[in-house]
């Protein structure tokens, strides 16, 4: 075992998230999950495009990992973002991890690896209404010099690992996860992914790797919106049957709809004390709450409006829901 | 006459280790031939067999290291180095993390041909922000070599030999990072040489020195950072030129990083760069291809020629006569 483990994994785990109940229900999720897809619409507008139709599919799913799944401290970060204090490296003590967002390290407390980053926006909107982020911290979302940035970066909010090359989370949570059994802690890891991450061929080694190894303090949530840049995943390339798939890579799979938190949240019920992993596939809905997007399908991955006309569409679906149309 | 060792990073890595509760190794189905089997067996908790899945276990090794662990990575060069080269910049450079890539069989030291020899893997690492890169040119720095990279806060590019290896430098002198040897003085010529290619360079610089030309020689181990002054002296000190020597392309590697340093120092003398010139190599005995890609002691000769504009009349007796003995200290061994 290592002699000198870091500072934070010797803390006491902390308190619960600041007001919010770890038993949060159904409804709870549902309210967050509608106002991150509404600030995640907000900052698509102010910033004339984004990624929004990954927040209408994965609202649920973040929501329902942040409030019902992961045992998480409280946030150890500012409200207000740091900003960028350069890479790491040998010469820069002042680079740091956005992972603190998500709590302190401690031996029983969970981990969060968020792979797919460019749904950074969804998470900084989450860590939001959770309290974790202040209410202006986005303010500085997708400005020069900023950690909030549009394709998360381990120095963004909620982000731990460097992962936008997709398909090298799930491997790096795996070596988190073993070194973890190593030490004898009991805290899980827990690793957020899109479906298009199961096109690498390097998410299927994690995979045999987890089995082989017997890593059973790893779960993953799977976004399954099926769609990628491209358009529609059954044209770009399939990776159906996806739950067969895992289940034959030794995974314990459950699909589920996306959008039911008691389902996403049931899923994940005693995990940690086995012998393999578990993957949740959540079948989603790339336009859940935001119907206007149907019309760009199957092309939804980055919204980039077309016309003043179809930005005002926009602009009015938001002023409706705010006034709660 | 030259001790050989017989795969000295086996035993070595054992005993180094034992007191290493930290050190993990990774493996890639080549345990055996990466010298990694005795660890394996010696501390089999700590010895993690992740497949013919390179990238993957560059990912699982960047999450042991953020967790604590020193995982020392033991597979083939090229498949450290080019098959999972994005998860080795991004999963474990980028974060600055203390994994060790161990990559054995550079360049032409095998006879695996085209897909095993790693004629670009320094090119490579040295690409990469964060990475040191250090190759080890004979048995005393095979072992010395696991001290300098475990001290080295970031990770760390190690080019490594197995099997049958010379000595050449005495065992009580280990490898420095940034620190080359100085094999021999004189103020004619520079030859900077690396890894296997010392051991040709020296059977040369002997005849070259016999036939009066001064030769400057040093052996460099740490080609990345490269700033050891001991170099920038002997290339602005020789008069007829420099010459580099190494077991990999002359892109990007000693050569590159020779050519680098003279340019911004504004240091005017000739360079030629021995090393495989903008090619591939193919499957054949080591001392066939060092003759056939002019990375040889008679290759050395001809460049000596060269930038002094002289014929030298040595002969390959001459050269097979030459023993490096002179600069070992076989009778040391104990000292390990």
């Amino acid at each position: 075992m290592p002699e000198a483990m870091p500072q934070a994994a010797q803390r006491p785990p902390a308190a619960p998230d600041v007001g919010i109940p770890p038993d949060a229900t159904a409804a709870a999720v549902r309210r967050v999950a509608d106002a991150v897809r509404r600030r995640v619409l907000d900052y698509t507008l102010k910033n004339n495009g984004g990624y929004l139709s990954q927040a209408c599919s994965s609202a649920e799913t973040l929501a329902t990992l942040y409030l019902r799944v992961m045992r998480l401290g409280a946030s150890q970060a500012p409200l207000v973002p740091r900003p960028f204090a350069g890479v790491p490296g040998p010469s820069n003590p002042d680079a740091f991890t956005g992972a603190d967002y998500n709590g302190p390290q401690g031996p029983a407390l969970d981990r969060f690896i968020f792979s797919p980053v460019h749904y950074a926006l969804v998470l900084y909107s989450l860590l939001i209404e959770l309290g974790r982020l202040g209410p202006n911290g986005l303010d500085a979302f997708n400005q020069d010099g900023s950690t909030v940035e549009l394709i998360g970066a381990e120095h963004s909010p909620g982000h731990e690992v460097t992962a936008g090359s997709l398909g090298q989370a799930l491997s790096q949570a795996g070596g988190i996860a073993l070194a973890r059994r190593l030490k004898g802690e009991t805290g899980r890891v827990w690793v957020f992914m899109s479906d298009g991450e199961f096109q690498e061929g390097q998410t299927w080694e994690a995979f045999a790797a987890l089995a082989h190894h017997r890593i059973g303090n790893l779960g993953v949530y799977i976004d399954a919106n099926a769609q990628q840049c491209d358009g529609a995943m059954a044209e770009v390339m399939t990776i159906e049957p996806l739950a067969e798939r895992l289940r034959a890579f030794g995974a314990d799979v459950h699909e589920v709809d996306g959008h039911d938190s008691d389902a996403l949240a049931a899923a994940a019920d005693g995990f940690g004390t086995g012998d393999r992993p578990l993957v949740v596939i959540a079948r989603t809905d790339p336009c859940r709450g935001i119907e206007l997007m149907r019309k760009r399908a199957p092309k939804l991955h980055y919204l980039r409006f077309t016309s003043d006309a179809e930005r005002r569409a926009y602009e009015n679906a938001l002023n409706s829901w705010v006034r709660g149309d | 006459m030259t001790e050989t060792v017989t795969r000295p990073h086996r035993d070595h890595l054992v005993r180094w280790a034992a007191d290493k509760p930290e050190v993990l190794v990774l493996s890639a189905d080549l345990t055996s031939s990466c010298e990694a089997d005795a660890f394996r067996d010696a501390y089999p908790q700590r010895f993690f067999s992740l497949g013919m899945a390179e990238q993957n276990m560059m990912g699982f090794a960047a999450g042991l290291a953020r967790e604590g662990f020193f995982p020392y990575i033991h597979t083939f060069a090229v498949f450290v180095t080019r098959r999972p080269f994005d998860q080795v910049a991004m999963a474990i450079a980028y974060p600055n993390l203390p994994v060790r890539l161990v990559g054995f069989l550079p360049g032409l030291t095998t006879p695996g041909g085209v897909t095993h020899q790693a004629i670009d893997d320094v090119g490579l690492m040295r690409l990469i922000p964060n990475m040191t890169v250090l190759e080890a040119g004979d048995a005393t720095e095979v072992t010395s070599i696991l001290d300098v990279a475990q001290a080295v806060d970031g990770p760390v590019y190690i080019r490594q030999l197995r099997g049958e290896v010379p000595r050449l430098f005495p065992a009580d002198e280990p490898m420095r990072l940034g620190r080359a040897r100085l094999l021999a003085d004189g103020d004619d010529l520079c030859v900077i040489s690396s890894g296997i290619c010392t051991e040709e360079a020296l059977r040369a610089t002997a005849a070259l020195q016999d036939r009066g030309l001064g030769v400057r020689h040093l052996h460099v181990s740490t080609l990345k950072p490269f700033d050891d002054p001991a170099v920038l002296e002997a290339l602005s000190a020789v008069r007829a030129g420099v010459v580099t020597m190494e077991n990999h392309s002359i892109i990007g590697g000693l050569g590159a990083a020779v050519a680098e340093r003279m340019a911004g120092h504004g240091i005017g003398r000739r360079l030629l760069r021995l090393g495989l010139r903008d090619t591939y190599a193919h499957g054949a005995s080591r001392p066939y291809l060092l003759r056939e890609y002019g990375l040889d002691a008679a290759a050395l000769v001809r460049a000596a020629e060269d930038l002094t504009g002289t014929r030298l009349d040595i002969d390959e007796a001459d050269l097979a006569a030459v023993r490096v003995g002179t600069l070992t200290a076989a009778e040391k061994t104990e000292d390990l």
